[in-house]
């Protein structure tokens, strides 16, 4: 047990000089902030503004959504928090500058996840929480033991499955390199379609997002359960129980593509 | 002044080529923008299958030619200011370089970020607007005529979008941070420009704060346009609303360069 703390002891410290260094220029702090509360209420905005022309989308009602909306913006924005740092690479890749990061005796993954924490992101994370809880709190639900396990096994399941994803595009940028916006489109194409009821998707889509990138774990498949309504065709919704096996594969292949592609990187030289 | 339209044309050719260079950028780019295209598509097209109302007239067919022509259009239509040479140049204080050079700053900048835009158009555009056709047949104009003005209305829709993304840039002359206030310019702009959903699908209120932006002039008219929704005399109207806007953003960018290089004061010697 002491070793492990003292294993952690080096990332413990680059983390405090990171929250120290974001306090410090305060009012760009704030504006960070702000900006990033402003994206998340945009993209509430649009769901708003949507459900002003209908009252269901693919099955699920506006409280329905709001649960859907909630949850993933939670996982998302909270993975984001603690790894979505990890899309700087192409540019410490492309600068030369990820050596220094070799050289250093602490894994490479460690330190680059603990180069940075985006508290900017707390306000986004704040937006989500609020959704999510006007959701759960409209909704007619039976709340039991199996409902707050489900919640609660959603939530650490949906940030677990988008920092596995956020660490599988961060492995692919060692091929990319100048194709490096390839990764976003399963990165935030996967967080957009997480906030999505998959009913809606065509079937080859709908395959895609719970066989491929399995988002369909994060924030659909949960609400379904525990509303109790049947999924649509390929998606039943005791499916939500097996979030643990989607992110065991999602973190599989994260892990699989991170050391090929550490492997395969040769530096820049110099 | 014939060597000084030479020198714009050189900038233009320089801002496409500044693009073409990266290829599997641009092909990194695509399927992004087919993801988002298909998954918007879905929503969409299954709101218009369960509206309520009139859903603004729109049909499966033309809700799904606004998906994919939007999507075609982004690469082109700069609603963002990341990414911006000019920025780093106004922080670094390089500007002043700039502005000593005989050509016009607000010209240079904005004449690269048109040659930029025009190729977006060959791998972004496109294949997004081929997709669109092949997965669900798109509305398009019936007549000559209705394609010369969707052009037309393309043109200004990128012009005004590039004029304003050169005047938030030049912010940087009073703000040394402007990072958390780009974000905000990128969701404001696309979300009131109909990207994530077509303007007059919007609550009347929000409508009427929308139109009283340029936003929608960048992408909802454009769309309008090409896709026949608007066409004749409606279509005249709405391109010369889009001629004021652009007019404005250009006046815009230059009252700001005027005021910003007074406030610049460059170290050195």
């Amino acid at each position: 047990m002491a070793s492990a703390v003292q294993a952690f002891a080096p990332y413990r410290v680059i983390l405090a000089s990171r929250l120290r260094a974001q306090a410090a220029y305060r009012g760009s702090f704030v504006a960070d902030l702000f900006g990033s509360l402003c994206v998340a209420a945009t993209e509430f905005a649009e769901l708003w503004a949507l459900f002003h022309n209908i009252d269901s989308l693919g099955g699920l009602d506006w409280h329905a959504m709001l649960m859907v909306f909630g949850i993933g913006e939670f996982a998302f924005s909270v993975a984001d928090l603690l790894v979505g740092h990890l899309d700087t690479i192409p540019t410490y890749i492309r600068a030369g500058t990820l050596e220094a990061f070799y050289l250093r005796p602490l894994s490479l993954l460690g330190q680059l996840i603990t180069s940075e924490i985006g508290l900017r992101r707390l306000t986004r994370m704040g937006v989500a929480v609020a959704a999510a809880t006007y959701g759960f709190a409209a909704n007619d639900i039976d709340w039991g033991p199996d409902v707050v396990a489900m919640l609660l096994l959603t939530l650490v399941m949906g940030v677990a499955l988008f920092s596995g994803v956020f660490v599988w595009a961060a492995g692919a940028q060692f091929f990319l390199v100048n194709g490096s916006e390839f990764t976003n489109a399963i990165t935030y194409g996967g967080s957009y379609a997480s906030k999505q009821p998959s009913s809606i998707f065509p079937n080859p889509l709908r395959v895609f997002f719970t066989f491929v990138v399995p988002v369909a774990f994060v924030a659909y498949l949960p609400t379904l359960w525990i509303l109790g309504l049947p999924g649509p065709e390929f998606l039943p919704s005791w499916l939500a129980w097996f979030s643990p096996v989607a992110v065991a594969v999602v973190w599989s292949v994260a892990w699989l593509l991170w050391r090929v592609g550490t492997r395969h990187y040769q530096g820049g030289g110099g | 002044m014939p060597r000084a339209a030479s020198a714009y044309r050189k900038l233009f050719q320089a801002g496409f080529r500044s693009q073409s260079t990266y290829k599997l950028a641009m092909l990194a780019g695509l399927s992004t923008n087919t993801i988002f295209g298909f998954i918007r598509y879905s929503i969409l097209t299954a709101a218009q299958a369960t509206a309520t109302g009139a859903f603004a007239g729109y049909t499966q067919g033309s809700i799904s030619a606004y998906v994919w022509i939007s999507q075609g259009l982004l690469g082109s239509v700069p609603m963002h200011a990341n990414g911006a040479e000019i920025s780093d140049r106004i922080r670094s204080g390089d500007v002043a370089i700039d502005i000593a050079r005989p050509l016009d700053l607000q010209g240079a900048t904005v004449v690269t970020d048109l040659g930029k835009s025009a190729y977006a158009f060959l791998p972004r555009g496109l294949p997004s607007v081929l997709i669109g056709a092949l997965v669900v047949g798109l509305a398009m104009p019936t007549s000559p005529l209705g394609y010369a003005l969707g052009l037309v209305s393309v043109a200004l829709g990128i012009g005004t979008a590039c004029a304003l993304r050169f005047a938030v840039c030049l912010l940087g002359f009073w703000l040394i941070e402007t990072r958390g206030f780009r974000n905000l310019y990128m969701v404001l702009a696309t979300f009131l420009a109909g990207l994530y959903l077509p303007v007059p699908l919007f609550p009347d209120w929000l409508q009427t704060i929308a139109n009283a932006t340029p936003f929608p002039t960048m992408l909802q008219t454009p769309i309008d346009v090409i896709s026949g929704r608007t066409a004749d005399g409606a279509a005249v109207s709405a391109i010369a609303v889009q001629a004021c806007w652009l007019l404005f953003c250009v006046a815009l960018g230059r009252f700001m360069l005027v005021r910003g290089r007074r406030r610049l004061e460059v170290q050195g010697g």
